[in-house]
């Protein structure tokens, strides 16, 4: 893997006037944004703006559904994941998906998490692996007693740790959350964002999120998102900062409005 | 004022009003459901009746029915065997080719294909299900016959033979299992699939290691479906697999299915109250018995390994 020169890079990911289209339609424009390390960057905006389909853009994800395709670079570590010789299984190793739904697989909880890890060929201690991970998402010790039960029997706050715990299983570099808690209650959501706290000294989080409040309370970095154009509107980030910066002093009027709660 | 009251009164009223529409077609469902489960229930009854009038027969009983290996029934021998073999000869070298072939193509279709592909392959597989069974039995015995002839030798494979017949019988079910077991892959979430994908899975792992297991029971279903379809499956061997029982596990000679025989005595002149004509009763109830035995083994199997996802 190219890196550049033998620093570590400050930014993990980069986008370099970034267009995504579904079939003709250009839902995401213009997107330039610099994702730090070690630090959790939110995506914020009205429905339909494209976060998360900007979110999905960035371990190529989209192209899971035909007819997507983009325009411009994603750079990950000084490499574009979407050159041509690039592997979109090997990008997604790396930058890890954590979804709206929680979705562990119908297999044990255990299971869940060697799954992942077999796939990559993990050869090491798997019982030491499936406690550390399950350790590091903070579900250890609700589940240690009954590791070999399925990942569906347990609670929906549960599942998504379970499913944080699998992504972490395998050490991404980035960890990717297309609103991970808003199928959760205030309690399991509260949880989640302690958890992104703890895992932040050792992942890259970047996080599409509807609720201002968990942006405010949660991340570092903030992108204001919004449709914007004349005619066939397409989406795009119109603000992009400290999320301090964002939520008290906006540059935008438009970031200002949204996150004053005066629309969306 | 007491107008008033009386018209408040009457809109508010709760009390139950006949919908005479949902009852007649409640009763109508009813009817319907009731109807087919008592169509069974008639057939099992016809079928127990005839069979039990065929071992109550001179010279017949159902041990030495179940242990012999010879069927004469000119001579009172009644041994199921070499009816047995044979059909399970014919099913197993049809499942051979329809279920790992039929699982590919569905696998295929499913996880792979564009969808251009896939809206032109099922209506081709499909119009497959839709040809009779009889020209079936003659692409068997004028193509696939000839063609194990060529390779294995004249001297080896007969004219009749239970291989020919298994496998065209393979390419009859091929369309059914791949369709069912299609339905059941494409019903499995995609959240589940964009979960593999997301921890960095490739294609082949996704469908074989998260997919397939978690859609395992409707394959099951298929393959005992099919299964059932092979073991009842009538022209294409009476056409192809040879007219006569025969004792043998040897795919190239010919040798005479239970369906395959219940068809040429039942196409004789058989007259009512014979013993031929109790025992293709015996013979039905045989099959009917089998398959019944399959889907019981094959759902509790399900119930096992099956992967629940909701």
């Amino acid at each position: 893997m190219m890196t550049n020169n033998n620093s570590e890079p400050k930014y993990v990911i980069e986008t370099q006037d970034l267009e995504i289209y579904y079939g003709d339609f250009k839902a995401v424009t213009n997107v330039n944004m610099k994702i730090e390390h070690n630090k959790i960057t939110a995506i914020i905006g009205p429905s339909g703006c494209g976060k998360s389909t900007l979110l999905r853009a960035f371990n190529r994800m989209n192209e899971l559904y035909a007819g997507t395709s983009i325009k411009g670079n994603v750079i990950f570590n000084g490499q574009d994941i979407y050159a041509k010789e690039v592997d979109p299984v090997e990008v997604r190793y790396r930058i890890g998906m954590v979804f709206q739904k929680p979705n562990p697989f119908p297999k044990s909880i255990y299971e869940n998490i060697a799954w992942t890890a077999r796939i990559h060929g993990y050869k090491g201690n798997m019982d030491e692996l499936v406690e550390s991970s399950l350790q590091q998402a903070a579900l250890w010790d609700e589940v240690k007693d009954k590791l070999h039960q399925s990942g569906l029997s347990l609670s929906g706050g549960q599942q998504q740790r379970l499913c944080i715990a699998r992504a972490i299983s395998i050490k991404p570099e980035v960890i990717l959350m297309d609103e991970p808690a808003s199928a959760l209650d205030p309690i399991a959501t509260l949880k989640i964002e302690e958890l992104m706290q703890e895992l932040k000294k050792n992942y890259t989080i970047t996080i599409v999120t509807h609720n201002m409040q968990q942006a405010a309370r949660a991340s570092d970095y903030t992108a204001m998102m919004m449709l914007s154009g004349e005619g066939e509107r397409s989406g795009t980030v119109i603000e992009f900062d400290e999320t301090k910066k964002i939520f008290t002093r906006p540059s935008d009027k438009r970031t200002e409005d949204y996150v004053t709660g005066r629309f969306g | 004022m007491a107008e008033l009251t009386e018209k408040k009164l009457s809109t508010m009223s709760l009390r139950r009003r006949p919908r005479w529409g949902e009852t007649i077609i409640q009763g109508l469902l009813f009817f319907s459901g009731f109807f087919s489960i008592f169509i069974t229930f008639g057939i099992v009854y016809e079928l127990g009746k005839e069979a039990l009038l065929f071992f109550q027969m001179p010279g017949v009983d159902l041990l030495s029915t179940i242990t012999t290996t010879e069927w004469k029934p000119h001579v009172n021998k009644f041994g199921i065997w070499p009816l047995l073999t044979s059909t399970l000869l014919t099913s197993t070298i049809a499942m051979t080719i329809a279920i790992p072939l039929g699982m590919s193509v569905a696998i295929y279709l499913s996880e792979y294909a564009s969808p251009r592909v896939r809206s032109t392959l099922k209506p081709i597989l499909e119009v497959l299900a839709g040809i009779p069974t009889i020209v079936y039995g003659y692409f068997a015995l004028t193509f696939m016959t000839p063609l194990l002839r060529q390779i294995f030798g004249s001297d080896v494979v007969q004219i009749y033979n239970t291989a020919s017949a298994g496998l065209v019988m393979g390419i009859l079910i091929l369309p059914l299992i791949t369709s069912m077991t299609e339905d059941s892959l494409s019903a499995v979430p995609r959240s589940l699939r964009e979960a593999a994908y997301g921890m960095g899975a490739t294609k082949l792992e996704v469908a074989v290691q998260i997919v397939v297991p978690a859609a395992l029971s409707g394959i099951a279903a298929a393959i005992i479906v099919g299964i059932s379809r092979a073991i009842g499956e009538t022209m294409i061997v009476a056409v192809a697999a040879g007219a006569g029982p025969n004792f043998t596990l040897n795919p190239f000679i010919g040798a005479e299915t239970i369906t395959g025989h219940i068809v040429r005595i039942s196409g004789g002149d058989l007259s009512y109250d014979s013993i031929d004509y109790n025992s293709i009763f015996a013979l039905g109830l045989f099959l009917f018995l089998t398959t019944l035995v399959l889907n019981i083994i094959s759902q509790a199997i399900v119930r096992r390994f099956r992967e629940v996802y909701e």
